[in-house]
């Protein structure tokens, strides 16, 4: 912050008095210090409230479970009051809370910008990215708790083995037998097409989506939005070609693949990546009808 | 104990890429990594990957502009595969199916970067790491290669025979995060370090918060040379209040960057008359820091950079990663307002002194990307080098340690070639001196077999993993931040000698304070704060050995500024730093930089932007 003092300018005096120029002199310097003191007012109200900005703390309400630890097994909720800073996400808070108050805080975290997706939690009853959810935009206290629907192995770390087996299902990899003459040709992609894709190509794996997901909380078995997203991403895809998208459309459209979505649009909304999850399983949807293949 | 013929330890760009290629070439490998694959911190990358694809444009031209932004601390045979074997390995990426942007003929987009003659980054959005490491994992899936997933490497298996040439890796000894379980990895062929970066020995970076130098600490207690760590590149657009970063790929579609008086300082005030905003790294981030320090930043922290003018479609095409990250992490909307923006520390472009194969002096480790140091970027790495230098070097591990004949390095490693003593005196003393954590090749009996090695690698392990859960002492956070404060205080984009010699006495006093550190959380179970502690011990060996790198280099070289050197002294400094681990003590040696390419020599010359 600059604090300037505004210039004073000197006047010309040689039509003056002496006894006019000591007394605007004078003048000069009790405006000066008036100025000075308003200064010097306005610093100290604003560090006044810097300092009370400071000793703004916040409060944190943690789950914790531990099933080695003794105590622990039980869950619970601990409290933690955070000091605030200007621009504090939910994950600062944590790593606050640990490095601070209890070192056995546990939570994975990593790129700490919202594409390692290790870090999906549930913050006042909604699945976020901690590290992308600021503190002023929750109301107190703030309830940290681990993801719904997935066990939990300590505090807020979930089993994420069930999520990952999911995204493998849908053979979760470019498949062409078709690859241009020469070594360094690319298979040309048409803008629109890329364009097409993209918001599917996005996904962190940070399993949000499956978690807020009624459906995918009754049945274990279906395939859940981030897969069927996955599936999407190269169904899609042009340079693939259309028998591998056939494939791809057999795989979504088994038992508990696309058909079981509800719309319900829970995915869609904690998605951090804003990927329009429910509009791709409706496009599926209707591809597949399209390719007049059996469905349940 | 789990056996394979090649470890890979490390799931970013580097590490799949090593284990595509060491399964093609045969072999049975298995990848280690502390985080699973799609969170390693490949992930962040935005900008793009260079590569030589077009026409009008040539692996030479790009070799040469390497060596240029190197300030001839790049190792011409590395740099030169490199730029040869870049443009296939694009377009293999291609051809897994990555996303790539396009051109109106459907090829892949290039766009410029700063301190390339030809805009050569390929890209997807500015998104473009994210969209490489799921590609490559998705290869992965596909070829069925064994992930042993959040298991933390805490040491190698190596022998300890007196001459660190002389020493065989023969695998790694890791900890289960999930259940607490200390086990051996047995690799038949060879175990590859890809454990990328070591950003939180800083501060403020744009690293994540795993990158903490493990692969490069545990090489140099094995016994091989840390190279060149005095070169830490500093980008120029990080967010100030997180070390979030902003994309080159900002300034290479015409973003501008003005201080407070509203002016764009890299031209009016004579930083880079020619690229201004597109100067390398290393030029604007000085640039930023001196307008700043006189008087001319804003709030007395950063600048403005400005990307409005762009329009709101081209921002949306190419850069719409970028309005989210500034909106999320600054609350500034990149669309209406100019973006807050300071350096912070990015890239380590030393590392585990490796040839142009990614070998290093100990028989059967090798080491890919980040923490490798081949010498691709020599003091100043340019923007978008670092994705191509993962696979290509990845892909060259993967081969040679499945087995195949790469033929005769040029690139020596070890104390083998011209090795010349430092002549420094440090004021303080430096090393480890007795710590309860000895270093893996501590010249004990030494073990014949594979299988014993490894065991008593694992034994040695478990020990300190109990010893650590036992006893009572100091926590690993706030010896954590002391360190990180110190090198953000002294060892940044400006450095002086006084200052350094602090920062040595402060990390000295830091591993005092290490040797009583102990871990509160008594679970065997997802215990974070045990790795987190073991993590700590890397961060202090690496801070030590980049400080010390530091003080006795003394000239100015590329991201290297001393305050008392203000030159570039090639007749005196052309050769690589490397910090050895001798028996609790680091040493400080040098070896001559290699400027003979294969049809030319790059002759140094001074670098104006
Ligand atoms: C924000 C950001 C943007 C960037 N943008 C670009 C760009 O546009 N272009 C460019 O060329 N470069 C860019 N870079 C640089 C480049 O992205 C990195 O250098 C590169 O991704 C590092 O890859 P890596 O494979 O070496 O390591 P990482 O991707 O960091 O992977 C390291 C792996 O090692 C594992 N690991 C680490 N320690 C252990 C241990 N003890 N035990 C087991 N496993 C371990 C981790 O789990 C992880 O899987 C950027 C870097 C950053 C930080
Ligand atoms: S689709 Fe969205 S919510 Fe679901 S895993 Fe991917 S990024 Fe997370
Ligand atoms: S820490 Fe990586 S997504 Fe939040």
């Amino acid at each position: 912050m600059s604090t300037q003092i505004p210039k004073q300018t000197e006047e010309s005096t040689e039509t003056e008095t002496e006894a006019d120029v000591a007394s605007k002199g004078d003048e000069r310097r009790a405006e000066k210090r008036r100025r000075a003191a308003e200064e010097r007012a306005r610093r100290q109200e604003e560090e006044a409230e810097k300092a009370a900005a400071d000793e703004d703390t916040i409060e944190l309400k943690v789950f914790r479970y531990d099933p080695e630890v003794e105590g622990k097994q039980e869950p619970r909720f601990d409290t933690f009051h955070v000091p605030f800073t200007k621009g504090m996400t939910v994950l600062d808070a944590l790593m606050y809370s640990r490095d601070n108050y209890d070192s056995s805080l546990t939570f994975r975290h990593s790129c700490r910008q919202a594409v390692c997706g290790s870090d999906a939690m549930f913050v006042n009853g909604g699945q976020k990215l901690a590290c992308k959810t600021q503190i002023v935009d929750l109301e107190e206290p703030i309830r940290v708790e681990p993801l719904p629907h997935a066990e939990v192995q300590k505090d807020l770390v979930v089993d994420m083995e069930h999520f990952y087996d999911q995204m493998e299902a849908v053979e979760p990899y470019f498949q062409t037998n078709e690859y241009p003459d020469g070594e360094l040709e690319e298979q040309r992609q048409t803008r629109e097409n890329r364009e097409k894709v993209k918001m599917s190509t996005r996904c962190i794996w940070c399993g949000a989506c499956m978690s807020s997901c009624n459906i995918a909380a009754g049945d274990n078995e279906y395939l859940g939005p981030a897969a069927i997203n996955k599936a999407y991403r190269f169904a899609m895809d042009e340079r693939e070609g259309e028998d591998i998208k056939q494939k791809r459309l057999e795989i979504i459209e088994q038992e508990h693949g696309v058909w079981r979505c509800q719309t319900q649009f829970s995915c869609t909304e904690v998605c951090p990546k804003d990927i329009p999850l429910t509009e791709h399983i409706q496009e599926l949807k209707r591809e597949a009808v399209k390719n007049n293949l059996k469905f349940w | 104990m789990h056996e394979h013929d090649v470890i890979v330890v490390g799931a970013g760009g580097a590490g799949l890429r090593a284990a595509i290629a060491a399964q093609e070439a045969g072999a049975d490998v298995a990848i280690v990594s502390k985080l699973h694959p799609v969170r390693s911190h490949t992930g962040a990358a935005e900008g793009g990957i260079n590569a030589a694809l077009r026409d009008a444009d040539s692996w030479q031209d790009h070799a040469y502009d390497t060596m240029k932004g190197s300030d001839y601390l790049g190792d011409a045979p590395a740099v030169e595969a490199l730029c040869q074997e870049s443009p296939e390995e694009v377009i293999q990426l291609e051809h897994w199916g990555m996303p790539f942007s396009r051109e109106e003929d459907g090829r892949v987009s290039q766009r410029p970067f700063g301190g390339l003659s030809f805009p050569r980054t390929t890209y997807a959005g500015a998104e473009t790491g994210h969209q490489m490491l799921h590609t490559m994992y998705e290869q992965v899936v596909k070829r069925g290669v064994t992930v042993y997933d959040e298991w933390h490497v805490m040491d190698l298996a190596v022998t300890d025979e007196e001459d660190p040439a002389d020493r065989t890796c023969h695998g790694v000894v890791a900890y289960d995060i999930q259940s607490g379980e200390v086990s051996g990895f047995r690799a038949d062929n060879g175990v590859i370090l890809a454990t990328g970066g070591m950003g939180q020995v800083f501060d403020h970076t744009t690293n994540a918060v795993a990158n903490t130098g493990d692969g490069v600490a545990m090489a140099y207690r094995a016994g091989v040379p840390m190279e060149d760590m005095e070169f830490i590149q500093f980008h120029p657009t990080t967010l100030p209040s997180t070390g979030v970063l902003i994309s080159e790929g900002v300034r290479g579609e015409g973003g501008i960057l003005y201080n407070s008086e509203g002016e764009r300082f890299m031209f009016e005030h004579g930083y880079a008359n020619n690229d201004g905003e597109l100067a390398s790294r290393d030029v604007v981030s000085r640039a930023e820091l001196t307008e700043v320090n006189e008087g001319r930043g804003i709030e007395d922290e950063y600048v403005h950079l400005d990307m409005r003018h762009l329009g709101e479609e081209r921002i949306l095409d190419r850069l719409e990663n970028i309005l989210h990250l500034a909106e999320d992490f600054e609350g500034a909307d990149g669309l209406t307002e100019p973006m807050p923006v300071k350096p912070g520390q990015h890239y380590a472009m030393g590392g585990i002194e490796t040839n142009e194969f990614g070998e290093t002096v100990i028989g059967g480790l090798y080491a890919a990307g980040e923490c490798a140091c081949a010498s691709v970027h020599g003091a100043n790495r340019l923007g978008g080098n670092a994705l191509p230098e993962l696979i290509v070097f990845g892909k060259r591990a993967g081969r040679h340690a499945a087995g195949e004949d790469m033929g005769e390095a040029e690139i020596t490693t070890g104390k083998d070639g011209e090795w010349e003593a430092a002549d420094y005196e440090f004021e303080v003393e430096v090393g480890d001196t007795g710590g309860r954590d000895p270093a893996a090749a501590d010249g004990g009996a030494v073990a014949t077999d594979g299988e014993s090695v490894l065991e008593a690698e694992v034994d040695r392990a478990k020990d300190r993993v109990d010893e650590l859960l036992a006893r009572k002492g100091r926590n690993h956070a706030e010896i954590r931040s002391q360190v990180q404060e110190t090198m953000t205080d002294n060892v940044n984009v400006f450095r002086e000698e006084g200052r350094l010699e602090e920062t040595l006495g402060d990390l000295r006093e830091a591993r005092e304070a290490y040797k009583d550190v102990a871990v509160s959380d008594p679970s065997r179970t997802f215990n974070t704060d045990l790795i987190h502690t073991m993590e700590t011990r890397n961060i202090l060996d690496i801070a030590e050995a980049l400080t010390m790198g530091a003080l006795a280099r003394k000239e100015f070289r590329g991201a290297h500024w001393r305050k008392e050197h203000q030159e570039r002294k090639d007749d005196e400094w052309l050769k690589h730093t490397l910090v050895s681990w001798n028996d609790g003590e680091p040493e400080l040696w040098y070896k001559p930089t290699i400027l003979e390419g294969e049809n030319k020599t790059y002759e140094p010359k001074s670098r104006s932007y």
